[in-house]
């Protein structure tokens, strides 16, 4: 079952070493099938597992999660030289030379994400118990959240880029099935579409550079394609090539500029899913992939380049559209984007920050998760209202969901002694470090970020929580707010504690970093600072007090309506940011509505063009109808268009042959 | 050696099912679907014996006969199979036991004929089989054009009802193009027939001997343009494929499966097992064009999926595209692509049989095939939607499903020959997305659909037992391939190896790291 890779010397990461399964590592493979057998019972299972289907559901998942932790305390059991294990379980796709197994890596930087996806998952699947407790589908809804485990397991356990791809392609497929949950509703079927075809497009990019690998070394593994990079057997070229590709695969995974337009749609999913996977983790992927394939990027200073000025748009991006939605689904959702950006640039600074964008990750996955459950409470109490204009005022009444969210919103603000005071305030510090203009204009992205993130996180914390009621107990549209049972507030409540804790946890005495030097080599030495790291800090807390003060202002100290004011009484930039900056007009102008003309085009000039040279014929040579002969003729401008444009097109890929 | 005629077997049990369910009393419907569906799983499970008995590593054809027919011209009744045929041989078998029970109530209208409707389907598996076995080029022919007769009256005499005349239209369109193309690929067999005369001294129809044939560059082009022809109208390449859209159409659920599932892999087959080993110089004159028509048609019969209203034609559209896929993955000429494309086409079969029997199980319920029809579908039939959306994400090739494994390798098999090409298909994953979603979500999803009782069934158990096997394949096949690529790619290899197309090397392989063993 298990093969041995020993890799010997891996040059500048130091010589890691990966060795194969044995003990309990030899059933590393079961901590996908559980959730995959669980999701296999619920569908096939049909109506019989109606009422057990939420318990089994969440059973598997904290099966899976408890052996997470048996196999995660064994492997730190072991010294750091033997903390890659891998596991061989089957031959998938052998033609010739092309020969791709099916294996596992557990290594400290997938066991990582082991932790973090089966614990938060287990904590929302029991979460969802409540949430989801009247919905006729809550069956099916922990089916597919189990799949979702699974899938995201297998991305983050492969041992082989083709293999990282599946798992990658079947937490698309997961959250796909998940964003129109409630298919009944127009705009969430519309929302599940978009978000596949986006990250189709970048699956082309994956897909290319998988190609890419096979074709220049031969192989698709982890092993053999690092192998073959530290000894620089790929040219610059191929290999920023092959950077740039998986960037392009990341960024649709991760709702990075330009791609992110699916991810605040994606929130037309139910909730619970709004955190597990379209905060927490699926969207992180592409911070794994990178960080995963640190020698290429660590190779390519070109493609990291490009990776920086991605999360410095995305940093940005984020923000500004945050500040101008009202929904507080849509406010996190854009959050996460912008989030997710301070991630892409801290693995975008390299080896400086691979390890930090890991951080930021786990502990935005403790707080961002805690959010949007706390946001699903709120919704839940509110009769399904999203928009924060019409809460206020709620402290009152649903005092758990007030101190877990609000514990969520200052460990996001970085509030000191918070999980986000070390790790973003680390990744804003790594920006600056990185030196010359360009380190100056990262750091002050990073830095003018946090402001903003402070600004509209205080904005829907105060428009939900505090302020005038903007609701009503009585009339037709009256509201009845109350918290939410204990099982919803228990995992509400565990997320609150990681969101305090988990950050100071992992930095304090570069614990995380130092367990993830086998996966992604030791983190650069920090040379001289550009800014001294405790005025860094307290420039950092000053310009988030000033976007808190900010929101305080606008939002606590005067009253706000109900109803958001008209486009035409807001701001050009308010108008352009509540219409996501036009970047999906944009899509729709560029893309779509092109797209759309030259499908009508050739369904017509199919119909009129080729199928009508080939009736013409018929016609003619039978000489059957005369009728028939002159309505042809009337197309002969057609045909010739037809027979053009067919033409074109086999010159143009006759042209790509040769090109080839 | 197996003494057992595995293959005359499997051509004389449907033929002999064909003539007694055929010639039973209109009266003794039932009987007649009983009897057709025993036929095909005995025949499905003949061809698992012998597909067992197989062996991958052997090269050449396997379970061979050989008995002179029509001497004076060297014709025989030569049969066998390499890995190729063996797994397109396991498909059609596999499919028509599922179409004879996803039609048992296709033919129940007052003035059609039952037990002519299943005797039809079966005498198309002996053709289909005996495209695929036959060994003798003059023998194949006979099988290839004797597929369009029962093709031609399942369209003209079981399609959609209340469509008269335009069902008679397309049988008509349909005959006549690929007569066009029989008559091209004749010549050419004839022209074969005269080289092999002029070069051995005894003309034959013999594979293997026809092989060895040394051909001058200038006939080769010619006679490889004549079975090329011949075969892009029946898989059906671009731009040789207007009658399919209309032949998926109008073609009974069952027509449809069998006409695109497996009648149109003839035409890929012949690419792989004719065109190329016979006409090696042609092949190489020729593969930039077949390429470059082969991405036109990955993109254009996606575009044009994308526009349809009729599902059926949508779903013909789709396969225009699969096709595409095929023919790259076949003059790509590396072993990965082409293993690739013969695995593409067991796929395409699975994938597109079960998308037209659902959709048929949907016209069954609604009486269209428009798709404004329907809409929120999911919410009264979750199962019909739920099988549907697995037939549409294999389809799409989602990884996982059967399909990815057979488009990842036709895509990396070019991309080590023909990057830009290569590059530009796999945009075409991303319209693959789109025609096949897009249709779920109008059909699916949102607001229940006027006209469709809210009473409407969901699968019966009929229909069920017709999905679960298909849907169980195409998971199996998506998670463990390795047993159809064993069986598939020593015969892709020694085409191309035997024809001096070797695979092209990493351009910089690393050393073999140290201390690796498997």
């Amino acid at each position: 079952m298990s093969s041995v890779h020993a890799l010997a010397g891996v040059g500048a990461e130091g010589a890691t070493s990966v060795v194969g399964a044995t003990g309990a590592f030899n059933a590393t493979w079961l901590l996908l099938a559980l959730p995959l057998a669980g999701a296999a019972v619920l569908l096939l299972g049909g109506r019989r597992t109606d009422r057990t289907g939420h318990l089994i559901g969440t059973l598997a998942a904290a099966a899976s999660f408890v052996f997470g932790l048996v196999l995660f305390f064994t492997l730190h059991g072991r010294s750091s030289s033997g903390r890659e294990v891998s596991s061989n379980l089957f031959t998938w796709l052998p033609v010739n030379g092309l020969k791709v197994n099916v294996g596992l890596l557990f290594d400290p930087l997938s066991s990582v994400f082991v932790l973090l996806i089966t614990g938060v998952g287990t904590l929302i699947h029991i979460y969802s118990i409540g949430y989801m407790a009247h919905d006729p589908g809550r069956r099916r809804f922990f089916a597919y959240m189990n799949l979702f485990l699974a899938s995201m397991l297998l991305l983050v356990l492969a041992n082989d880029f083709l293999v990282t791809f599946v798992g990658w392609e079947m937490v698309g497929l997961s959250s796909y099935l998940l964003i129109k949950f409630w298919e009944y509703k127009p705009a969430a079927a519309t929302a599940a579409n978009k978000a596949f075809y986006v990250n189709r497009v970048g699956d082309v990019g994956f897909l290319i550079a998988i190609m890419l690998m096979f074709a220049t070394v031969g192989t698709t593994s982890f092993t053999g394609v690092f192998n073959a990079v530290a000894q620089h057997a790929i040219g610059y070229g191929t290999l920023t090539a092959i950077a740039l590709t998986l960037l392009l695969g990341a960024a649709s995974k991760s709702g990075q500029f330009p791609l992110q337009t699916w991810l605040p749609d994606a929130m037309e999913g139910p909730t619970p899913i709004s955190a597990l996977i379209h905060a927490a983790t699926m969207v992180t992927a592409g911070v794994y992939l990178i960080a995963r394939s640190n020698p290429i990027f660590t190779g390519s200073q070109a493609a990291r380049t490009v990776v920086l000025i991605v999360a410095a748009i995305t940093i940005l991006l984020g923000c500004v559209i945050g500040c101008a939605y009202d929904d507080i689904k849509k406010v996190l959702a854009y959050s996460t984007v912008s989030q997710i950006g301070y991630m892409f640039l801290a693995v975008g600074l390299g080896p400086a920050g691979y390890a930090l964008g890991i951080l930021h990750l786990l502990a935005h996955g403790f707080f961002k998760a805690g959010l949007f459950l706390g946001a699903g409470s709120v919704i839940h109490g509110m009769d399904d209202e999203q928009d924060a204009r019409r809460f206020g005022g709620l402290w009152r009444f649903m005092p758990v969901t007030w101190v877990t969210f609000g514990l969520g919103y200052l460990a996001i603000i970085g509030f000191p002694g918070l999980s986000g005071f070390f790790t973003k305030d680390k990744i804003i510090e790594a920006a600056f470090d990185k030196g010359g203009t360009s380190g100056w204009i990262l750091g002050c992205v990073a830095l003018l970020g946090a402001g903003l993130t402070a600004f509209y996180m205080s904005r829907i914390f105060l428009l939900t929580f505090h302020g005038e009621r903007r609701w009503s107990d009585s009339g037709p549209d009256a509201k009845h707010p109350h918290e939410s049972p204990t099982v919803m507030t228990a995992p509400m409540i565990v997320l609150a504690f990681g969101s305090v804790f988990a950050g100071g946890l992992l930095v304090l005495g570069g614990s995380l970093q130092h367990w993830l030097t086998p996966s992604i080599g030791r983190s650069a030495e920090v040379g001289a600072h550009t800014i001294n790291p405790a005025v860094l800090t307290v420039l950092t807390l000053v310009v988030a007090a000033g976007g808190f003060a900010g929101a305080y202002l606008r939002y606590q100290l005067r009253p706000v309506a109900a109803v958001a004011p008209a486009d035409s009484e807001v701001s050009p930039v308010t108008v352009a940011a509540r219409h996501d900056l036009f970047l999906n007009a944009f899509n729709e102008a560029v893309l779509m509505r092109p797209g759309q003309y030259l499908t009508r085009f050739l369904v017509w000039s199919e119909a009129v063009g080729i199928d009508g040279v080939v009736r013409g014929i018929a016609a003619g040579v039978g000489g059957l109808s005369g009728r028939m002969r002159r309505a042809q003729t009337g197309f002969v401008r057609t045909y010739a268009l037809s027979m053009l444009t067919g033409s074109v097109l086999l010159v143009g890929a006759l042209l790509l042959v040769k090109a080839s | 050696m197996s003494t057992v005629p595995w293959l005359t077997i499997l051509l004389i049990v449907p033929t002999v099912g064909s003539l007694v369910v055929g010639l039973l009393p209109r009266a003794r419907a039932e009987l007649a679907k009983r009897l057709a569906l025993t036929v095909a799983v005995a025949e499905l499970v003949l061809a698992v014996l012998m597909a067992v008995s197989f062996h991958d590593s052997r090269p050449g054809f396997q379970f061979s006969q050989h008995y002179n027919w029509i001497k004076a011209f060297g014709i025989s009744y030569s049969v066998g199979v390499d890995g190729i045929a063996l797994a397109l041989i396991l498909l059609s078998v596999v499919l028509v036991p599922v179409v004879v029970l996803s039609s048992w109530h296709e033919a129940d209208e007052a003035d059609r004929n039952v037990p002519v409707f299943f005797a039809l389907i079966l005498s198309l598996e002996t053709f289909m089989i005996g495209t695929f076995a036959a060994t003798d080029v003059f023998l194949f022919y006979v099988f290839f054009e004797a597929m369009l007769i029962p093709v031609y009256f399942l369209i003209g005499s079981y399609g959609p009802t209340g469509e008269q005349a335009q069902r008679s239209y397309t049988a008509v369109k349909f005959l006549i193009y690929n007569l066009v193309g029989g008559l091209v690929m004749l010549a050419a067999v004839i022209g074969l027939y005269v080289v092999s005369a002029q070069n051995l001294r005894h003309g034959t129809f013999d594979f293997a001997q026809l092989r060895q044939l040394n051909i001058t560059p200038g006939v080769q082009k010619l006679l490889f343009a004549g079975f090329f022809l011949a075969f892009a109208i029946k898989a059906p390449l671009w731009p040789f494929h207007t009658w399919l859209p209309d032949a998926g159409a109008q073609s009974p659920t069952g027509g449809a499966v069998l006409l695109v599932g497996v009648l149109d892999k003839v035409g890929t087959f012949g690419l792989i097992r004719y065109c190329i080993p016979l006409f090696p110089k042609a092949t190489t004159w020729f593969a930039p064009l077949v390429l470059a028509m082969a991405v036109v048609g990955i993109f254009y019969g996606a575009l044009l999926a994308i526009g349809q209203r009729d599902m059926k034609r949508l779903v013909a559209y789709t396969s225009l595209a699969h096709f595409g896929f095929i023919a790259l993955g076949t003059f790509a000429l590396t072993s990965q692509a082409g293993t690739g494309a013969v695995l593409y086409m067991i796929n395409h079969g699975l994938s597109t049989g079960l998308l037209f029997i659902v959709v048929g199980f949907m016209v069954s319920r609604r009486e269209s095939r428009d798709i404004s029809a329907y809409g929120g579908m999911a919410k009264v039939t979750p199962v019909l939607a739920g099988v549907f959306l697995i037939a549409g994400l294999s389809s799409l090739s989602l990884p996982g499903l059967n399909s990815f494994p057979s488009e990842f390798l036709v895509l990396v098999g070019t991309f080590t020959r023909y990057r830009a090409l290569a590059i530009v298909a796999t945009a075409g994953i991303v319209l693959a997305a789109i025609y096949i979603l897009y249709l779920y979500q109008r059909t699916m999803t949102g607001p229940l659909a006027e006209g469709i009782r809210a009473g409407v069934g969901d699968l019966s158990v009929r229909e069920k037992v017709v999905v679960a096997p298909v849907v169980a394949l195409i998971i199996a096949l998506g998670i463990y391939p390795k047993p159809m690529i064993d069986m598939i790619r020593p015969a892709v290899t020694s085409t191309f190896a035997d024809i001096g197309h070797s695979d092209p090397a990493p351009t910089s392989p690393a050393a073999a790291p140290q201390g690796v063993h498997k």
